[in-house]
């Protein structure tokens, strides 16, 4: 694979959240890189701390959480950034925030407001970003809705969110995310809240977008199969810890911690007819306040090994061609 | 007329092929004998009202014209996308809402048949106890303030059914215990139970009174994907253990054919597509249920012949309260000829006189396309 140069670096990340229940370690020591053009699926059950990740890189961490360790590197025009030192209100990471890093969300409505136009929302977004006027700014505006696949971007332009079918509000977000030509799209689940032939069409042009605007991409889902259609890479979550990574065309194949194998025996494969077998993992994922010492997977763990998993956290091990894993049943090479 | 009643008759037809057509317009069917359900153009229309007098301009067509039957101890899917309908057909089935137009007749374990269009309020209660209903959401459909002994006893206790708290306690443990659940959580509250777990406990609930028919309308979409698996091999081993039989509502097609024996596709209110599931999954008839199977993203673990060729859908689903004239699929389908803009394709058995298994599509042009399915194991 031919390296293109490092965009983002995230080393060590941890985000806890402190309540009255205790302290809740969301994302606990998880490590990657994004290269500029590489897209990236953080896949993992509810509560895996894979929301959060995104939110600690754009520094939207919900008020009782704090990013308590680590670093997240951002290269550009060859110099870094740390996001984690930069003030989450000053002007830095306001500037990076929907400039060199945007997001799209689950829910199109809760991302507009209902009250404005999504072309006055989008012309905000480019103005705060590049320096032009407001008919300008309108011009992108269009162009963008055009790229997305808006139909009739002059007209649609004018409407309001609530006026826009599921599909279409997807496709005005995106718009919205991409109106400033950003280096990293992170998109949070973002085909969950629509129909499956409205799924086809926004992977699609995620896809198409991606290729032609050659920005990195982190997808975060619970759906294995968005991300192979995606991805380059892939991470896998289990309770704040990432528990395996490699390429996607590899992890698929050759899935190694017990986690990966479940959730991809878990799922019912289309083709496969009606005998099919589900090896379903047993037990669901404990509550975050409560994690199982050493291997956090192990009350669930077909493999489990006494005396080693439920009391030492194993380490990450570095097998051959990018794949990294945390498991006792491997070693290092 | 009498072309319409003969392809309706056809809908109704067991899954065996019967030996001979009946001509008879309802009901008394002797060649129905072992369906649970016979649902017979089946229509909801919902008003829409505006205005200060509130007056009626216009309705929303969700269910139009649906014919189906479910033959004892089987599952049938109800797929499609949001807004087709297939929610509201489920509930009229039960008559949880009233339906506008059609019939349901339900066949007893003992035989008798009883048109549930026509019960009143009372009869109705006493029917609904033959069927158990499942829905999507566990966290809104159990009541926070009950107990799980409350809430899976309460169909006993209203129905006067059980004398004893003794018997009660035991009743809720035996079904606890057929979930796969301690039976000593009963005392707990909802909320100290997951999501799975709480699945469980709805699922207990419909299963309480010994029901032949179970709805479940999207019972593992709001849950977590390893529980997913869980949820859907229970509901599978319940069915082969109690001899259920099975209404499914899903928008997901790896559910489908993973759990369904027969599938019915819906767009905007009616029936496209129904048949076998793996005969419609191996080579759909219809292009909307072509582009819904080659829609669904697959994990590619480097097997051959995953890869599909993809068909995008053009648009949205169509307004069912602005339903298009002709075909309601013409305005999205991509082999779309001039007949599809002005007349109506009615739904027709393909399999018809070669007595094979029904397959119905409502398609002008289902016989000449060569559609692509999804491939499915050789063995």
């Amino acid at each position: 694979m031919t390296q293109a140069p490092l965009l983002l670096s995230v080393d060590n990340l941890a985000t806890h959240f402190f309540s009255q229940e205790g302290i809740l370690e969301a994302v606990d020591g998880v490590s990657f890189d994004i290269h500029a053009g590489e897209a990236l699926g953080i896949a993992g059950e509810s509560g895996c701390g894979k929301s959060v990740t995104a939110q600690s890189i754009l520094r939207i961490v919900p008020k009782n959480g704090k990013i308590v360790m680590g670093e997240i590197s951002l290269f550009q025009n060859g110099e870094s950034v740390d996001l984690v030192q930069l003030d989450d209100r000053g002007q830095e990471i306001r500037q990076i925030r929907g400039g060199e890093i945007a997001m799209v969300f689950q829910e199109p409505m809760a991302a507009f407001s209902m009250v404005y136009t999504i072309g006055n929302q989008i012309t905000e977004v480019i103005r705060l970003h590049q320096d032009c006027s407001q008919n300008e700014a309108r011009e992108r505006a269009i162009e963008m809705l055009g790229r997305v696949g808006m139909p009739k971007p002059e007209q649609t332009i004018d409407a309001y969110p609530f006026a826009l079918s599921g599909g279409m509000r997807q496709r005005a977000m995106i718009a919205m995310a991409l109106s400033c030509h950003p280096a990293l799209l992170i998109a949070d689940e973002p085909t969950t809240a629509v129909d499956v032939t409205i799924q086809a069409q926004v992977l699609e042009l995620m896809k198409d977008l991606q290729r032609d605007m050659g920005m990195a991409l982190i997808v975060i889902t619970h759906d294995l199969a968005v991300i192979s259609e995606l991805c380059d890479r892939v991470m896998i979550m289990y309770l704040g810890k990432d528990v395996e990574s490699a390429p996607a065309d590899v992890i698929f194949r050759d899935p190694k911690h017990p986690y990966t194998v479940g959730l991809l025996r878990s799922v019912p494969e289309l083709g496969e007819g009606h005998s099919q077998e589900l090896d379903p993992i047993t037990g669901s994922v404990p509550s975050p306040y409560r994690r199982p010492a050493g291997c956090p997977f192990h009350p669930r763990c077909p493999e489990f090994i006494p005396d080693v998993c439920d009391v030492h956290l194993p380490p990450q091990i570095e097998l051959a061609g990018g794949h990294r894993v945390r498991c006792h049943l491997y070693v290092q090479d | 007329m009498a072309q319409a009643d003969a392809v309706h008759n056809d809908v109704n037809a067991a899954p065996e092929p019967s030996p001979e057509p009946n001509p008879g317009a309802d009901g008394s069917n002797p060649a129905k004998s072992d369906n649970v359900l016979v649902v017979d153009e089946l229509r909801k229309y919902f008003p829409v009202l505006r205005g200060f007098f509130r007056r009626q301009v216009g309705e929303v067509k969700a269910v139009d014209d649906v014919s189906f039957h479910v033959a004892r101890g089987e599952t049938l899917a109800l797929v499609g996308e949001s807004g087709c309908g297939k929610t509201t057909t489920g509930r009229c089935v039960m008559r949880a809402i009233e339906p506008s137009g059609g019939s349901v007749l339900f066949r007893k374990r003992d035989g008798e048949e009883i048109e549930i269009t026509a019960l009143t309020k009372p009869e109705l209660r006493s029917v609904q106890q033959h069927m158990g209903m499942i829905f999507q959401d566990p966290f809104s459909s159990l009541n926070p303030r009950l107990t799980v002994l409350e809430i899976i006893g309460e169909p006993f206790v209203t129905r006067k059914l059980i004398s004893s708290r003794r018997e009660l306690e035991e009743r809720v443990a035996q079904l606890l215990g057929s979930v796969r659940l301690d039976p000593t959580y009963m005392r707990r509250y909802p909320h100290a139970f997951s999501g799975g777990q709480r699945q469980r406990i709805a699922i207990a609930r419909a299963l309480a009174l010994d029901p032949d028919f179970v709805v479940a309308d999207e019972p593992v979409s709001a849950l977590d994907v390893s529980v997913q698996a869980q949820i859907l091999s229970l509901l599978k081993e319940l069915q082969s253990e109690l001899h259920l039989t099975y209404l499914f509502i899903t928008h997901n097609l790896s559910v489908v054919e993973y759990l369904s024996d027969r599938v019915s596709v819906m767009y905007v209110g009616q029936i496209v597509e129904l048949g076998r599931t793996d005969s419609i999954f191996r080579r759909p008839r219809h292009p909307y249920t072509e582009a819904l199977l080659s829609a669904v993203p697959v994990v590619e673990t480097g097997k051959a012949g995953r890869r599909r060729e993809r068909i995008i859908l053009e648009g949205d689903v169509a307004d069912p309260s602005n339903v298009p004239p002709g075909c309601t699929f013409h305005p999205r389908c991509p082999y779309v000829q001039d007949i599809c803009r002005i007349e109506e394709p009615r739904l027709v058995d393909l399999a018809g006189a070669n007595g094979i298994q029904p397959h119905f599509v409502r398609c002008h042009f289902a016989e000449e396309l060569d559609l692509q399915g999804v491939r499915s194991s050789p063995q």
